[in-house]
């Protein structure tokens, strides 16, 4: 019940960040066909801008765009004008969702087992090392990371594809590129959920009550740690689904993150607001999942 | 108590459980799912190509980049196509055309064993069709003054006349169309050969609208269908057997991939995921010097200008003295040698070497003495209360080359240092510039022009005083005057004595703007493997011609 | 004497602090770097003119490209001019993007939380509802808008126009209003929680029986409550500012020519990664020390953090 009253809400959240986004764009100057060569007459560049509204007051333009999007019609890009949005959508967002998937994966097949080992080896050399290279992780920026890697992989080893998105042997640096930063923020979270976990009152109760600590470690702590991490995952996982711009320019990758810069930068009106939305449905859908899941995780969470 | 804790511990384990063990699989099969939807299953293409930036669209009527340009080639035809040799005007659908005495009619006769690749014939209602939608305002094409050339299409391109019929286009017959012109344009051959002059498919594009590239299938006129074309990952083309010279079309299936990063592009050639570069924005400058004595690095001359632009509205950059002196303190050299390094030539004039039937005139040489003396004449001896200006640029996101900003140093310096004088350096992305340029809100910017035909008119013309390519303010009827008697001039020798007069008053009277350098094209491929090719000064290259030798 | 139990929690923080021996390190290097980045315009000042040539930042040279050698400690770039000048003087623009972002995020954000959390209610409902709308906007969207319109809009205001020293630093103040703004919403949250929990204690409620006044109440008992928080949440923020701008130097919209920040040296340096030729150089140096820098300020915080956060004590 909470969750569909929830539902109910986002939908005047959504309505509120189109109609920001829209302004926003409006704002900036120049247009989306302005272009090198000016047009041969003022005329036609007139006409141009009426076949797309773009001379009527922006209120009313929002309002067109509304209305369009009532039937599921996102409308055509200014920029790239032979291709509706929703075609570059389920074009380019497939391909993005793989790449914040892969990266999702990598970052949590990383850093929960290296916060989960850093933790249990507090104050110890493995600690140390463990934790030097999470936060190393977190610190390196990916525009940095990426070439590196390139170069490595690609260039010197010629282990691996140099860019593009074809084949799985693509489908392994960009994800590792972009999922170490998380990989890292991930490890310190867990290593910090654990410590906390460890003097939570089950973990207490559980060492009185003899339980070896191995498997204290494993099965009780570990649940308890694994909340702040969940917490996280929702926004995370929605900015690695839109794709990450850098990752995707450097490895050529047909995502979604490249138009979300360009589109801005190509005063793209309907394009903009269309992927503003799609960013904020995904990130309210996940955090709605993540919250789903906090209450099958503690019982002890709920909601009114 | 302790037995009831244990119960809720020992639920809530299990269901922890349940739920990371289903969040796993969940994950799993998600990603499989993803994976296996991702893996292209396809041929490989015969010839792949690294175009630069992604298409904006590929109407023939509304495109305007060069990248758009080199697709829509192997889409669609008009009634001349361009030799790819020497890039002159060569029968396309066509098989021939005749020109009146006077120069002012033109009769082109069609092939007629033309037909669509998904069948239909190709006549002379399709060729009126087209050309008069490029001109039709609803349609909106940038590139329709290119036709203003033509009877009354300027009048019904900016909605003067409403009706069609009094543009000088006609259909003689199913294979004749005949073109009025409002007087002799030497290069008027040359425009046909453009994209803006293609045939494209009538009922497709009046059942689908704006949308019309996107149908399956899409009838097209030229060597190469359609595939597919998936936005910022590549267009692929296969060979069309129903063109009329589909006999001589060498490849069987194109990739086109739009790069937007010159370090990517190396990386993909270098790794053998691409045949040939051709763009010259995907070279990094800083490697020329290695990369230009490779044999597969071939570069020529290219009808393009890099020059600087003053905004003769504000001061004091209204003194043609001032805008001399600039001028002359700038050493292109330097420029040419340690920032582009392709072997560009330097420039003092505007046109570029090689256009056809033009030699320029000497423009503004390297000469900071006289630059110091102008200066000082026009009321700033040695810089002394000349008002700090800004040289504006565009940005380029991700990997692209930062020439602009290179060279924005450069000159920075060579001011400062040869006359005393402080420029500031301002940065925007192109939009803004682009915005800031037409709205003349700039004191001087950088600027640089490709040709769209090989004709000095191209260059020239951009200058006239109503002109939309100006964005300099400038205006001057002597210069716009030669222009225009130039242009009906018949005699190629008094048109070009007219043109060098009106380039005089444009890069050494006047200067409202300097020019830096001609752009070299630069493309790389290897010779042995990839045929069809050829240098020419347009950087036209016909995709029916390029052939990957095994 | 020692007692713990006698000190004062900022007293019994710093003892803490004090034993975490990365932390102590990062602040001492911190110390040190911003020691030299300060004084090398100082330098340059009293340098002899030789050494002013080697080492002006914006000074072109012919020695385009040259490895690091005794003249120029870290190299040139395509311009001839010296790298170790250039890092220095981009350090300065960095650190301060990143401490001020940092600062104008601190501001906003404990303000709007400070408020919603004590206000509570219908303030406190439509002040986070409002964050929850920003956050999710994406942020690049609100960056480039803001550069090109609140940029454009005021270098050409009268006000700007008129001082040489405001055309130059308006991207810097720019950047950093900028970068402070999209930062401070996780800040709110935070700030609103611990708010929302103090709000509850019995001293708050004595004051409150006191008759004080609310932002009295916020003064002198909230804000300085949530302090460590804060402190600690501002060191690991100003890493993510300097990370943020590198980010927009990539794209294009950071500190304009000719000067240089982190970001722009990283995003210069980068782009010479090819399967040719690689000037090494312009990729170490300021890769190095900038990840130097960013691991410092984030050992720093989490050593903060850990000092004053009294449920992480061993």
């Amino acid at each position: 019940m909470y969750f569909v009253r929830r539902l109910i809400f986002e939908i005047p959240l959504l309505l509120l960040i189109s109609a920001l986004a829209f302004t926003l764009m409006h704002l900036a100057p120049g247009g989306p066909f302005d272009s090198e060569r000016a047009p041969a007459s003022p005329e036609i560049e007139r006409n141009l801008h009426a076949k797309y509204h773009l001379n009527d007051p922006v209120w009313k333009q929002y309002l067109d765009y509304l209305g369009n999007l009532a039937h599921g019609d996102f409308g055509a890009s200014l920029k790239y004008r032979d291709h509706s949005i929703n075609d570059i959508i389920t074009q380019a967002l497939p391909v993005s969702a793989t790449l914040g998937f892969l990266a999702f994966g990598f970052a949590m097949g990383v850093g929960l087992p290296l916060g989960f080992f850093t933790a249990a080896k507090r104050g110890r050399w493995e600690d140390f090392a463990g934790s030097f290279l999470a936060v190393l992780a977190v610190c390196i920026p990916a525009l940095v990371v990426a070439p590196l890697l390139i170069l490595i992989f690609s260039i010197k080893l010629r282990l691996l594809p140099v860019a593009l998105w074809e084949t799985p042997w693509h489908m392994i640096l960009p994800p590792i590129a972009l999922g170490l930063f998380f990989a890292g923020k991930i490890a310190r979270l867990m290593r910090e959920g654990m410590l906390n976990a460890m003097q939570s009152e089950f973990v207490v109760a559980a060492r009185a009550k003899g339980i070896p600590e191995n498997r204290l470690l494993l099965k009780h702590a570990v649940r308890i740690a694994i909340l702040p991490v969940v917490s996280y995952s929702g926004p995370m996982l929605a900015d690695l689904l839109t794709g990450s711009f850098v990752i995707e320019n450097i490895f050529q990758i047909p995502g979604i993150g490249v138009f979300f810069v360009n589109s801005t930068e190509n005063r793209d009106y309907t394009l903009v607001v269309g992927l503003s939305l799609l960013y904020a449905i995904l990130l309210i859908g996940l955090n709605l999942v993540v919250d789903l899941a906090y209450t099958w995780l503690d019982p002890r969470v709920k909601y009114e | 108590m302790a037995a009831d804790t244990g119960r809720q511990t020992s639920k809530i384990r299990n269901r922890r459980v349940c739920i990371a063990r289903i969040w796993s699989v969940c994950l799993v099969l998600v990603s499989s799912f993803f994976i296996s939807g991702c893996i292209r299953s396809e041929a490989p293409a015969d010839v792949t190509i690294l175009n630069g930036a992604e298409p904006q669209s590929l109407d023939p009527a509304i495109l305007t980049g060069q990248a758009d340009m080199r697709v829509a080639i192997g889409l669609f035809e008009g009634v001349l196509r361009l030799d790819p040799k020497t890039a002159r005007p060569i029968p396309g659908l066509a098989e021939g055309w005749d020109v009146s005495p006077d120069g002012k009619t033109y009769t082109f006769h069609l092939r007629t064993n033309l037909v669509w690749s998904t069948g239909g014939p190709i006549l002379a209602d399709d060729v009126v069709y087209s050309w008069m939608r490029m001109l039709d305002p609803s349609t909106a094409s940038e590139y329709a003054g290119l036709f203003y050339y033509i009877t009354n299409a300027e009048a019904f391109n900016t909605g003067t006349i409403k009706d069609s019929s009094l543009v000088g286009i006609r259909k003689l017959d199913p294979y004749t169309v005949q073109v009025k012109l409002n007087h002799a344009t030497p290069f008027f051959v040359d425009i046909c050969a453009l994209p803006l002059a293609y045939v494209v498919p009538r009922q497709t594009i009046e059942k689908y609208g704006d949308r019309w590239l996107m149908a399956k299938p899409l009838p097209s006129s030229g060597p190469f269908e359609l595939v597919y074309w998936h936005l910022n990952d590549k267009v692929r083309l296969k060979k069309n057997p129903l063109y009329w010279d589909a006999a001589n079309t060498k490849s069987d299936i194109i990739d086109i991939l739009p790069v937007g990063s010159a370090s990517v592009a190396l990386n993909l050639y270098e790794h053998g995921e691409a045949d040939v570069v051709w763009d010259a924005q995907l070279i990094p400058s800083e490697l020329l010097d290695v990369l230009l004595k490779r044999p597969d690095f071939h570069t020529f001359n290219y009808l393009g200008t890099y020059f600087v632009r003053f905004n003769v509205t504000r001061k004091p950059f209204d003194d043609p003295r001032v805008r001399q002196a600039l001028a002359l303190a700038i050493d292109k050299k330097r420029i040419v040698e340690r920032i582009t390094r392709g072997g560009e030539e330097t420039a003092s004039y505007f046109v570029p070497d090689g256009t056809a039937d033009y030699t320029s005139p000497d423009g503004l040489e390297y000469n900071p003495g006289l630059a110091r003396k102008l200066l000082a004449e026009a009321g700033y001896p040695g810089g002394k209360g000349f008002p700090r200006f800004t040289y504006l640029f565009n940005a380029s996101a991700g990997g692209g080359s930062k020439i602009h900003e290179k060279i924005g140093i450069e000159l920075q310096q060579m001011w400062h240092d040869q006359l005393g004088i402080n420029m500031d350096l301002h940065q925007v992305e192109w939009t803004a510039y682009l915005d800031a340029l037409t709205q003349l809100n700039y004191d001087v910017a950088r600027s640089s022009w490709i040709g769209d035909y090989d004709d000095a008119n191209t260059f020239l013309g951009c200058f006239l005083s109503n002109d939309g390519n100006n964005r300099t303010g400038w205006k001057d009827p002597q210069y716009d005057s030669l222009i225009q008697q130039a242009n009906i001039e018949v005699d190629l020798k008094k048109r070009e004595q007219l043109f060098q007069q009106a380039e005089t008053i444009l890069v050494r009277d006047q200067a409202p703007i300097v020019p830096l350098y001609f752009y070299r094209g630069i493309n790389y491929f290897d010779t042995n493997k990839i045929q069809g090719i050829y240098p020419n000064i347009l950087d036209d290259h016909p995709l029916l011609s390029i052939v990957k030798v095994k | 004497m020692n007692d713990p139990q006698h000190l004062s929690p900022a007293r019994r923080a710093w003892l803490r602090f004090k034993k975490n021996r990365p932390a102590v390190a990062s602040a001492w290097f911190l110390a040190v770097l911003l020691i030299i980045v300060l004084s090398w315009p100082l330098v340059l000042k009293v340098a002899g003119a030789h050494f002013l040539q080697a080492h002006d930042p914006d000074l072109l040279s012919d020695a385009q490209f040259s490895p690091p050698d005794a003249t120029h400690w870290f190299g040139t770039d395509v311009h001839g001019r010296d790298l170790f000048s250039r890092i220095m003087f981009g350090a300065q623009i960095s650190l301060l993007v990143g401490v001020v972002g940092a600062i104008v995020s601190l501001v906003i954000g404990v303000a709007w939380g400070a408020i919603a959390g004590y206000a509570g209610g219908r303030t406190d409902a439509v002040l986070m509802r409002i964050v929850d709308v920003l956050y999710s906007l994406p942020t690049i969207i609100f960056v480039i808008v803001l550069f090109t319109t609140v940029g454009e809009s005021a270098r050409q205001s009268a006000f700007v126009k008129h001082s040489p020293f405001l055309i130059n630093s308006l991207q810097i103040i720019l950047l950093f209003t900028g970068l402070g703004a999209v930062s401070w919403l996780t800040m709110a949250r935070i700030v609103r929680g611990q708010v929302l929990s103090l709000r509850s204690r019995a001293f708050v409620e004595a004051s409150q029986a006191l008759g004080a006044r609310p932002h009295w109440i916020l003064a002198r008992h909230i804000i300085p409550n949530i302090l460590g928080v804060v402190i600690t949440y501002l060191a690991l923020t100003v890493p993510a500012i300097i990370l943020y701008e590198s980010f927009l130097s990539f794209l294009g919209l950071g500190i304009q020519p000719p000067m240089a920040s982190w970001g722009t040296l990283m995003a210069e340096g980068v782009s010479q990664i090819n399967p040719i030729r690689i000037y090494w150089w312009l990729i170490v140096f300021p890769g190095g020390i900038l990840v130097a820098t960013l691991l410092a300020l984030n050992f720093l915080g989490d050593g903060l953090r850990d000092a004053w956060d009294v449920k992480n004590r061993n």
